[in-house]
């Protein structure tokens, strides 16, 4: 006994799901989507290199609560010795505060859910 | 079979640890040490069965004989198997080496002998399959876990491979459901290519090509038996019990194992279906064309399991029964249950088995059309038809072994034990990893069962020797009952070393005491002859 | 000596992405050429593999019972363990496949002194929910971990994406924040490695194929934790490789870390060695035919499709050799 049929189907289901994210994409066809955030500000630069905010963001946002909240330090000397207030909404808000924009189009597109919000009250964007 | 004493010390026995020898398994070695192998197959045998290269030699010369061609013959029986069974490709091919067989099997927990292991016994053929037909080992080869196949490596595949009794213990743990039973099979087929076997797997294959029964007895002689136990029976209840032998038309084929009318404690099972089956009137009969229910086919090639398993069917639409019924007998219903109907059916001259006394319907039977006698008696007892005295053993204390194949290739669990409660008082279960289908072998299965290899068979006999001896310490257990015939004729050497004062029974033999049959005399001995009320006296020596 | 050679394989591996991408700029053959080639490997080996088996019959119904069969009806049955109809025999391969249920058997023996067992030792079976443990837990982190990964593979993301990931950093430890899998992942892949290296029976069985896939996981998941929690890629970029691969315009965005590089490539070793390795027994426990059939051989008859006949000695040929005897004890002849 082989059992063909059943094994043939087994493979093909297999073959599916292994294969699932090109269909996925056949139908979704947003593969040739990229992020692109918004950058509104007229601010030549941010409190560090742009590669650097890009991978580190979230790393920096992070130390900054860290200070501000448990060290009650609000001051952030830069790199270039610029000196900037710690603050979400006062400060990074400022030059971003197209969320849905900046934010949001990256972190969606890899899929991440900072808990910022959970605590910071969400700009209220100009539609 | 005599229980040869075996001449090492249970102390010296255990004196092994479990820890594996530094020098790497894939060097091929073996020393064939008196008592941990079986002797060759005597050429006369493999002449009659028309097997290839019959000679004199044993595993223990220097110079096997073997043909000059033999490794090409071993790799091209082994590509010709690969393409006929897919358990044996797959096995080959998935195996991950997890190690949760490791100390599943009794020869390694016996000998601490690290090839005893299942994993590391299928690796010795699975070494030779990656050398040979994957891409991987035919590149990287040793890297890749390959091994060429040399004549070292053929002996140590006929050493460990005739040191596997194929109880499928291993299988239960494994997580893929790896079956060493399944290479060893193959492992013995391939070894049966160029005519290494050994002689107490081989001659009771020529014994029941030629005569219809392992053990060589002729149908006079045959015949001479069952009227020896019949007249046993009238001298116990003081009845004649019928003796129908080759009858056409009877309802029904009753098949045993020959080990149950050739020697003791079978015998008394074997009394106990004669008085049975007098007692219910049931229209049967014995044959002694098809007078093995056993099969030593299977421990050697599938191909030889058909030849003898064929007359079982054929006896039966010659004689023109309605169905057939089984005694009790391991690897006969390993063959019974998972080989005959596909092997020798369709069974369609038969009817689908209806017990006359209780118009039960054995459904579960009802293509192969063969039922096993626990099934049987246990529904002859579920329906009263049955009138049981179990007092008559109150002198036994009784546990229950549950042989390899009617537990992991059958799944009779339950019929056994629900006829014991009916036919003793005092029952009780070893503990659990040794019983059910974690069972252990009693390490004389698959042709192992022969007194040269009985220091293997002691080793491998430990876990369930220490299991016996358990609830003999425990509750006083004198009796071991089982429903296998090899057991009947393993199991004694085994409990005389492991757990001495305890003996074998057959569970056919406790109902045979228990059954009141009319018209009895008054009962005063045992279906052994002895005095049932100082049995007990008798037990404790 | 096997590990070592399954160490050394995998550090060349790593090192020759690290090489291939920091000094020959070879980002094209590892970001795209690679990817393709290992994963046409996988699909057509495994087909290859399943379909090979699927030629090579099961010509007997070998069922491993493991509890009571299905005989008369007032005898409870354990149709788990005892299937007796396909329905069943599927009901226990799932149990198989997703609790690995024989692995939840295992048990563990030593020979203990007893001065009441002959020959002064007994057999002790101890429980032995490690390997089980470890076996599970790597291979659902590994499940989960891998469906993460479709953040990557998908756009917009896939629904489940988010609920993974929200339940598997449900602790919200640190940023970006821990997630359990990857932990667990490198802990039971550890414990599977060092079993190998402690237990004496199986370092004793261990070949190189069996290192070289554990190595292999822990470079995987090594490299892949260094990006998330350490050494930062742009995940951005990442993905755009990743969906420029599955829409089939693969682009190669520069400035993406030589870690993600060696992180590919490793990914992409394992996703190539699969169908000719052990690993293959993903789709080979579902052919096992021990566990993928009913137990009712007695009741549907299995058929083999190379069943031959066979020298059969005939009952004729039998009374024509046992004639005398036959006669001599008065049984009855067939040709009188």
């Amino acid at each position: 006994m082989y059992d063909g049929g059943k094994i043939v189907a087994g493979l093909v289901v297999f073959l599916a799901v292994v294969t699932s994210p090109i269909w996925y994409n056949v139908v979704a066809g947003k593969a040739e989507y990229r992020p692109d955030p918004k950058i509104v500000s007229q601010e030549k630069q941010c409190v560090a290199p742009k590669a650097w905010m890009t991978a580190m963001h979230m790393t920096l946002l992070n130390s900054w609560r860290d200070s501000v909240v448990r060290e009650d330090n609000r001051v952030y000397v830069a790199a270039n010795g610029k000196t900037y207030n710690m603050s979400l909404s006062k400060t990074c808000m400022q030059c971003h505060p197209n969320k849905s924009e900046f934010c949001d189009r990256c972190h969606n597109y890899a899929s991440v859910n900072p808990y910022c919000w959970d605590c910071h009250v969400e700009p209220k964007e100009k539609k | 079979m005599s229980s040869e004493e075996l001449d090492i010390k249970p102390e010296e026995l255990l004196d092994f640890d479990y820890d594996p020898p530094q020098k790497d398994w894939m060097d091929p070695s073996v020393a064939f040490r008196k008592g941990t192998y079986c002797y060759s197959a005597a050429p006369k045998n493999l002449e009659y069965l028309g097997l290839p290269n019959p000679r004199d030699w044993q595993p223990h010369d220097k110079d096997w004989k073997l043909p000059p061609d033999w490794k090409e013959t071993i790799l091209d029986g082994m590509k010709d198997r690969l393409s006929k069974f897919r358990s044996f490709q797959l096995f080959m091919d998935i195996c991950v080496r997890c190690g949760a067989c490791a100390d599943k099997c009794h020869f390694f927990i016996g000998s601490g002998d690290p090839k005893n292991m299942p994993v590391l016994r299928a690796e010795l053929m699975r070494s030779v399959y990656r050398n040979d037909f994957t891409a991987a080992g035919k590149i990287l080869g040793k890297l890749a876990g390959g091994r060429e196949l040399t004549e070292e490596v053929l002996k140590e595949w006929f050493y460990y491979f005739y040191q596997c009794t194929e109880c499928r213990r291993c299988s239960v743990f494994c997580p893929y459901g790896i079956d060493t039973a399944e290479i060893t099979m193959m492992a013995r087929e391939l070894l049966n290519l160029v005519g290494c076997n050994i002689n107490w797997a081989l001659e009771p294959v020529a014994n029941c090509q030629r005569t219809g029964n392992h053990l060589g007895i002729q149908p006079h002689t045959f015949k001479d038996s069952l009227e020896f136990f019949q007249d046993e029976i009238e001298d116990i209840t003081g009845i004649k019990v019928n003796l129908p032998i080759n009858k056409k038309g009877a309802d029904v084929l009753f098949v045993v194992p020959s080990g149950d009318y050739f020697a003791d404690p079978g015998t008394f099972t074997l009394m106990g279906y004669l008085m049975l089956f007098h007692e219910i009137g049931l229209d049967y009969t014995w044959s002694t064309y098809a007078s093995e229910g056993g099969n030593f086919g299977l421990f050697n090639s599938h191909e030889l399991i058909k030849r003898l398993n064929a007359k079982i069917y054929l006896e039966a639409k010659r004689l023109g029964v309605k169905w057939i019924l089984g005694g009790e007998c391991g690897h006969m219903w390993r063959v019974v249950n998972q080989y005959m109907d596909t092997m020798n059916g369709p069974a369609d001259f038969l009817e689908e088995p209806v017990s006359p006394i209780t118009g039960t319907k054995f459904e579960n039977a009802k293509s192969t059309k063969m039922v096993h006698i626990c099934e049987f008696t246990a529904d002859l007892m579920q329906h009263n038809k049955l009138k049981l005295d179990p007092s008559r053993n109150d002198s036994l204390r009784v546990t229950f072994h549950d042989s390899c194949n009617p537990s992991r290739a059958m799944g009779i669990l339950e019929e056994p034990r629900y006829v014991l409660r009916n036919v003793c008082k005092h029952f009780y279960e070893m503990p659990e990893n040794t019983i059910r289908e974690q069972t252990y072998c009693c390490a004389g299965g698959a042709g192992l069962g022969t007194d040269e290899n009985m220091e293997m068979r002691m080793r491998g006999g430990l876990p369930r020797g220490n299991a016996v001896r358990h609830v003999q310490m425990k509750h006083d257990v004198n009796r071991l009952a089982c429903i296998c015939a090899i057991d009947r004729a393993t199991l004694i050497p085994l409990v005389d070393y492991w757990a001495p004062g305890v003996e074998v029974t057959g569970v056919h033999e406790l109902v045979g005491n228990a059954l009141v049959m009319k018209g009895e005399k008054e009962r005063e001995l045992s279906m052994r002859g002895d005095p049932l009320n100082e049995m007990e006296d008798d037990e404790d020596v | 000596m096997n590990a070592l050679y399954a160490l050394f394989a995998v550090v060349a591996l790593m090192l020759l992405a690290f090489l291939g991408v920091s000094t020959a700029d070879l980002n094209v053959l590892f970001g795209a050429i690679v990817p393709y080639a290992a994963v046409s490997v996988f699909l057509i080996g495994v087909s290859y593999r399943v379909l090979k088996w699927a030629t090579v019959p099961v010509p007997f119904r070998i069922t491993t019972v493991c509890g009571q069969e299905k005989s008369l009806p007032w005898i409870k049955s354990s149709p788990l363990e005892s299937p007796h109809n396909g329905v069943y025999a599927a009901l226990r391969m799932a149990l198989e496949v997703l609790a690995f249920r024989s692995l939840f058997r295992n048990t563990r023996i030593s020979l203990a002194p007893d001065e009441k067992s002959i020959g002064g030792k007994r057999i002790v079976y101890s429980s032995n929910f490690f390997l089980w443990l470890g076996a599970l837990a790597f291979h659902y982190c590994f499940l989960i971990i891998l469906l993460r990964h479709f953040r990557f593979f998908t756009e917009p993301v896939v629904f489940f994406v988010p609920l993974l990931q929200d339940l598997d950093g449900f602790f919200q430890v640190g940023v970006p924040g821990v997630y359990m899998t990857g932990l667990i992942f490198v802990a039971a892949v550890g414990y599977l490695l060092l079993r190998r290296f402690s237990n004496p029976q199986v370092r004793y069985i261990s070949l190189a194929a069996d290192y070289f896939p554990l190595f292999l996981l822990l470079g995987i998941a090594g490299s892949g934790i260094l990006m998330r929690y350490f050494f930062k890629v742009d995940v951005v970029k990442v993905k755009e490789l990743m969906m420029g691969l599955i829409g089939f315009h693969p682009v190669v965005p520069d400035g993406i870390g030589s870690l993600f590089y060696i992180h590919l490539f490793l990914v992409c070793v394992l996703v190539a060695y699969f169908p000719f390795s052990k690993l293959v027994h993903m789709a080979g426990i579902f052919l096992s035919p021990t566990r993928n059939m009913a137990n009712d051989n007695r009741a549907h008859r299995h058929i083999n499709p190379w069943n031959y006949p066979v020298d059969v000695h005939t009952y004729e040929d039998w009374e024509e050799e046992f004639k005398d005897k036959l006669i001599a004890a008065g049984l009855p002849l067939d040709k009188g």
